[in-house]
């Protein structure tokens, strides 16, 4: 009799852990569900609903209409154009920049890794450090070299910075997951005769997509949110869409139109979004990675 | 070491050929503009900068030199002292709230929770969207004729009120909240996986000895996760000196100069202001501050390393 209300005691509190452990989750993951549902759903509603229940609300209406207003017609910084162009610049500047800093990425860690020379580690050390370079100490240089090279308020100088400022990111990601692959694997395909780009694509290539989607996703998610840099050497319908954002916001003091600002802001956090929860896994391998090594 | 030490049949004593040479060369050639970009990303724009903050630069760059000037002109402003304070508060309330809400998120998923990963999601997911896109939500949110004051209040607690964005001394804890919202779910993250990387048969024999839950974690646990600590530490600190886009989206940096950051200050004296050289000397400030956090750490990671290669 004893052991049995000693066990149903030890049932009641792992009851009682569970239902704790349960209604934390449920609450901090509702607290953090709360904006992207309030996004959303004021996406899909009328103006004067929102304006009286407020943004926190069921939805009384429902149209897709403030979808095209975002995209298509909405006034942004003086054109009414939506924020289309904006998200169209913004795919113009992360595509090829995310594919250039990922392969030369993978290229400078395959070379920092397995043809190490003499002064190679400390060149990685110095490559390193720009991982950490505030983007605010390479404006002015940056500013003077793309009005010589005349790409001014221009995506193309957008990609340029980001390629530059991803190099080391890329290069850290790929050296350090190279670094663990067996020397012997190389030297016997050189022992074969195999050289440098042979190696590279037999070998070292194929081995290479968990990294090379890691690489892709931080570069894609870091370069399509970055703001920075966008609204300094862009303006207008040059600008990349977390710039426009931001001007839209600002835009739009006396009436705010929350219901077209609400869709305007899900299409700048939808790729993203879609990357993070197609790719969630290395995602946060990536992070883990950026974050301790 | 080694890169060329491999024989090539065929060679003779006249030196290599050219394709040989060639093939040698490719690993540098490959190699050399990435690293001539980066180290001139790394060195000359930040020489470059450090010149223009000890410059006559106003509206323009200028090469005339004027010493130390700008950087006590910076000290002399009051709105910098609003910033670099700013900056002081928000890095404690934040680092200290994400980590106690990403430790707490991470204890609770590693108590071999159902659906594991949908948890996960949910926490990070704040990470993959942009500064830009959580303040101008946020902003919403705290903005009292629409978000969470007016829910409240229809709801019937009529004279409810929260209103941090509108108030000079509350709307840096708006940013404070926000920022943990976004960062906490990465230091969950973290430490998550610190924690699974934890010996269970520590935590067995822990518990056989009678230690309770909170015991566990408490004296056995977390003491060996201790540098996954500082590393959480660490980044969330350049997070919080970094800060900018946050700000911008979420308050403008007001009311007044409620909100100024450093990064703000650094963009406004150089595009808004025309006082450049003040603004390039803030921005050696942010550097600095980022130093102050970074070379302990790394000298830190070094002794760790050696003292594991010692003790092995």
């Amino acid at each position: 009799m004893a052991f049995d209300a000693e066990a149903a005691s030890a049932r009641r509190r792992w009851v009682t852990s569970r239902v704790i452990i349960y209604g934390l989750l449920i609450v901090f993951s509702l607290i953090y569900i709360l904006p992207l549902v309030v996004v959303i759903l004021n996406s899909f509603r009328d103006l004067p609903e929102i304006n009286h229940n407020g943004l926190i609300a069921w939805p009384q209406s429902f149209s897709l209409d403030y979808w095209y207003q975002a995209w298509d017609t909405y006034c942004v910084g003086g054109t009414c154009a939506g924020v289309k162009g904006n998200f169209f610049n913004s795919l113009t500047m992360t595509i090829p920049a995310t594919i250039i800093s990922t392969a030369l990425g993978a290229m400078n860690g395959y070379i920092l890794s397995k043809w190490k020379f003499r002064g190679s580690d400390a060149l990685f050390a110095c490559v390193m450090l720009g991982v950490f370079v505030p983007g605010q100490l390479s404006l002015m240089p940056w500013s003077w070299l793309l009005g010589r090279i005349h790409l001014s308020n221009s995506v193309y100088g957008l990609i340029l910075i980001h390629c530059v400022q991803g190099l080391s990111f890329t290069t850290l990601f790929c050296r350090n997951f190279y670094v663990n692959i067996p020397d012997d694997l190389v030297k016997a395909a050189r022992i074969d005769g195999a050289g440098f780009w042979r190696i590279f694509w037999k070998i070292i290539v194929p081995i290479s997509p968990p990294i090379l989607i890691v690489t892709v996703i931080w570069q894609f998610t870091g370069i399509w949110n970055e703001f920075l840099f966008g609204v300094i050497f862009t303006t207008g319908n040059q600008q990349p869409i977390t710039a426009a954002l931001v001007a839209l916001g600002a835009g739009g003091l006396s009436v705010h139109a929350y219901n077209v600002s609400s869709a305007a802001v899900l299409i700048g956090a939808l790729p993203p979004l879609l990357v993070y929860f197609l790719g969630g896994k290395y995602f946060v391998r990536g992070l883990t990675q950026g974050a301790i090594k | 070491m080694t890169t060329q030490s491999i024989a090539v049949p065929g060679a003779g004593h006249a030196g290599p050929t050219w394709p040989q040479r060639l093939a040698q060369a490719t690993p540098f050639l490959v190699l050399a503009p990435s690293v001539i970009a980066t180290l001139i990303y790394v060195f000359v724009f930040t020489g470059w900068t450090i010149y223009i903050s000890l410059s006559k630069s106003a509206m323009f760059p200028v090469s005339a030199l004027q010493g130390i000037k700008p950087y006590q002109d910076l000290w002399a402003n009051a709105r910098w002292n609003i910033a670099f304070h700013n900056l002081f508060l928000y890095s404690f309330l934040y680092v200290v709230g994400a980590m106690v809400i990403g430790l707490t998120l991470a204890i609770l998923i590693d108590q071999r929770v159902r659906a594991e990963s949908v948890w996960r999601t949910i926490f990070l997911y704040p990470l993959a969207v942009s500064f830009v896109v959580t303040g101008t939500v946020w902003g919403w949110l705290y903005s009292p004729d629409t978000g969470i004051q007016m829910l409240v209040r229809s709801i019937g607690w009529s004279n409810f009120t929260f209103a941090l964005t509108t108030s000079k001394d509350t709307a840096i804890y708006a940013i404070v909240i926000t920022g943990i919202w976004q960062s906490s779910g990465f230091a969950m993250a973290l430490f998550l996986a610190g924690l699974r990387a934890v010996d269970p048969d520590i935590i067995k024999a822990a518990q056989i000895d009678g230690a309770g839950p909170f015991r566990t974690y408490s004296r056995v646990v977390l003491p060996t996760i201790a540098p996954i600590f500082i590393a959480v530490l660490v980044v969330l600190l350049q997070f919080a000196i970094k800060t900018f886009d946050l700000v911008v989206a979420l308050t403008g940096g007001g009311p007044g100069l409620a909100t100024t950051f450093p990064a703000n200050y650094v963009y406004d004296m150089m595009f808004q202001r025309g006082q450049i050289a003040q603004g390039a000397a803030a921005a050696m400030m942010i550097l600095a501050a980022l130093a102050v956090v970074l070379v302990p750490y790394s000298i830190w990671l070094v002794w760790r390393r050696r003292r594991e290669a010692r003790s092995v």
